[in-house]
């Protein structure tokens, strides 16, 4: 059910495209007005998420240790895992966002005959997440064709790089075939694994399936359709100049492209797509574990509240504690002279050896 | 806030890259194509927005029906005229100025079509 509403909601979307491209007005709508919106909802949202993140104290060293962390000078750290300088946790962020670590120390828990439990290495979603995630790069930075003019110097090498295979009238990118590859494998892991689809919301399905849905109408832009690519450049150059305008004819596929990713910016503040920003601010990885170097205040302390020392507080409270039977480390020193009442409570006298 | 000393600079350089596209053209002057059409045609094989659309995949049908299967050499325009199958005996007997035709569009959008790994740019005293 849940992928389904996910489902449905890409497929609405795509629909909602293809149905305003054709109504006067429409194509301006979401050529022009669209993406402007689109795009500063995106940066907006971003940077709102980011600031209300970092309003969010940290007092403490919470960092998600992996390794042997600094000790005795005969044992070894492990500097990567469990850092305690702030080079150290450079290193370990540079890795997690550039290699996925945390990913590639996927484990996978099976049961076996006896029965025994055996947990072994499963290295599939570190794989498929890490070209998902460079493909999109590339193929963003290939976008960089539509938007600069003269063309970046980075664009003519990334496209003979990304098709050197040189297939086809329009060469085919491997990017574009690879994202496609991996999102699907991203999206049926969800599916098939009855464990990850419990857990699975349709916030989980929605973003792969417009990633699925953007990666499908490019392809279909790009090979199958064709679009009027001068066209296009020109209504994209246009948006980043802020003269924007829709000359000649372009095809009904590009709107939808065009769509589909300005929900996606759309979305993208609002969505777990923050991780983009919430790795670097995820204080289990930027921190440096070095509790036992430094003292750490909680920065927040009222001044005003003075410490209070557990012999303070039972000098406070001494006498009712004795009253309410609970134990003290320091009796109360006996009133001046009354015998009679030491006679009539002998499980007081059993006490005192014990002080 | 709190880091702010490290989050305003992050932001700041993530704003930087997601505008790179405006900060990068701006005062810039832009190259839209200009092209120099036939004078002596005015219509083509196929209607403009089909050639401009698809111009490529025609070139590669050609090819692949000529040199893999034989086909014929020369074709027909819903007009009625005759035109030969060829790029260089085709398209470039009109469009013989390949830097104010092809180039401008390809330059423009960063394509780098492999046409001209094996045929020759015609000079205009060959035609």
């Amino acid at each position: 059910m849940r992928v389904l509403k996910a489902f449905i909601a890409v497929v609405a979307l795509v629909l909602v495209a293809l149905v305003v491209a054709q109504v006067p007005g429409g194509q301006s709508l979401l050529g022009i007005v669209l993406p402007y919106l689109a795009f500063a909802i995106f940066l907006g949202g971003f940077i709102y998420r980011v600031m209300y993140w970092a309003k969010s104290p940290v007092p403490f060293r919470i960092p998600t240790t992996c390794g042997q962390e600094s000790s005795l000078s005969f044992i070894k750290q492990n500097k990567l895992d469990c850092p305690t300088t702030k080079t150290q946790v450079v290193g370990r962020m540079l890795l997690e966002v550039l290699l996925f670590r945390s990913l590639f120390r996927n484990t996978r828990a099976s049961i076996h005959d006896g029965p025994k439990l055996a947990y072994g290495s499963n290295k599939w979603l570190w794989l498929f997440a890490i070209l998902f995630h460079y493909s999109f790069l590339v193929i963003i930075l290939r976008h960089m064709r539509l938007f600069t003019d003269p063309i970046a110097g980075f664009v003519p090498m990334l496209e003979f790089g990304d098709g050197f295979l040189e297939v086809g009238a329009t060469t085919i990118y491997q990017s574009s075939f690879i994202l496609l590859a991996a999102v699907t494998f991203l999206f049926l892991r969800r599916v098939l694994r009855p464990y990850l689809r419990y857990i699975s919301l349709p916030a989980d399905y929605f973003p792969l399936l417009l990633i699925f849905g953007i990666g499908v109408s490019g392809i279909l832009m790009r090979h199958v359709f064709r679009v009027d690519i001068v066209s296009v450049k020109e209504l994209t150059m246009g948006l980043v100049t802020f003269s924007p305008s829709i000359e000649g004819q372009i095809g009904a596929i590009f709107f939808v492209h065009l769509f589909l990713v300005c929900v996606l910016l759309a979305y993208f503040p609002f969505s777990k797509l923050m991780h983009l920003g919430g790795v670097f601010m995820s204080p289990t990885r930027n921190m440096a574990n070095n509790s036992r170097m430094v003292r750490h205040e909680n920065p927040w302390n009222d001044p005003n509240i003075k410490p209070h020392s557990y012999a303070a507080y039972e000098d406070e409270f001494r006498e009712f504690m004795v009253d309410a039977g609970l134990p003290v480390e320091k009796e109360p020193e006996p009133a001046p002279a009354e015998p009679e009442v030491e006679e009539a409570a002998p499980a007081d006298a059993e006490e005192k050896p014990k002080a | 806030m709190y880091g702010s000393g490290r989050i305003i600079p992050a932001l700041i350089i993530f704003v930087g890259l997601m505008t790179f596209p405006i900060w990068y053209n701006a005062g810039k002057a832009q190259q839209p194509p200009e092209l120099v059409l036939p004078s002596e045609y005015s219509e083509c094989v196929r209607d403009t927005q089909f050639m401009r659309e698809s111009h490529m995949v025609l070139l590669h049908e050609w090819r692949d029906d000529i040199l893999r299967k034989s086909g014929p050499r020369s074709g027909v325009t819903a007009s009625g005229m005759q035109y030969e199958r060829s790029l260089q005996k085709g398209c470039m007997s009109c469009h013989y100025d390949k830097k104010n035709f092809c180039d401008q569009c390809h330059d423009y959008t960063a394509v780098v079509p492999d046409c001209w790994a094996c045929h020759l740019e015609p000079t205009k005293e060959a035609i």
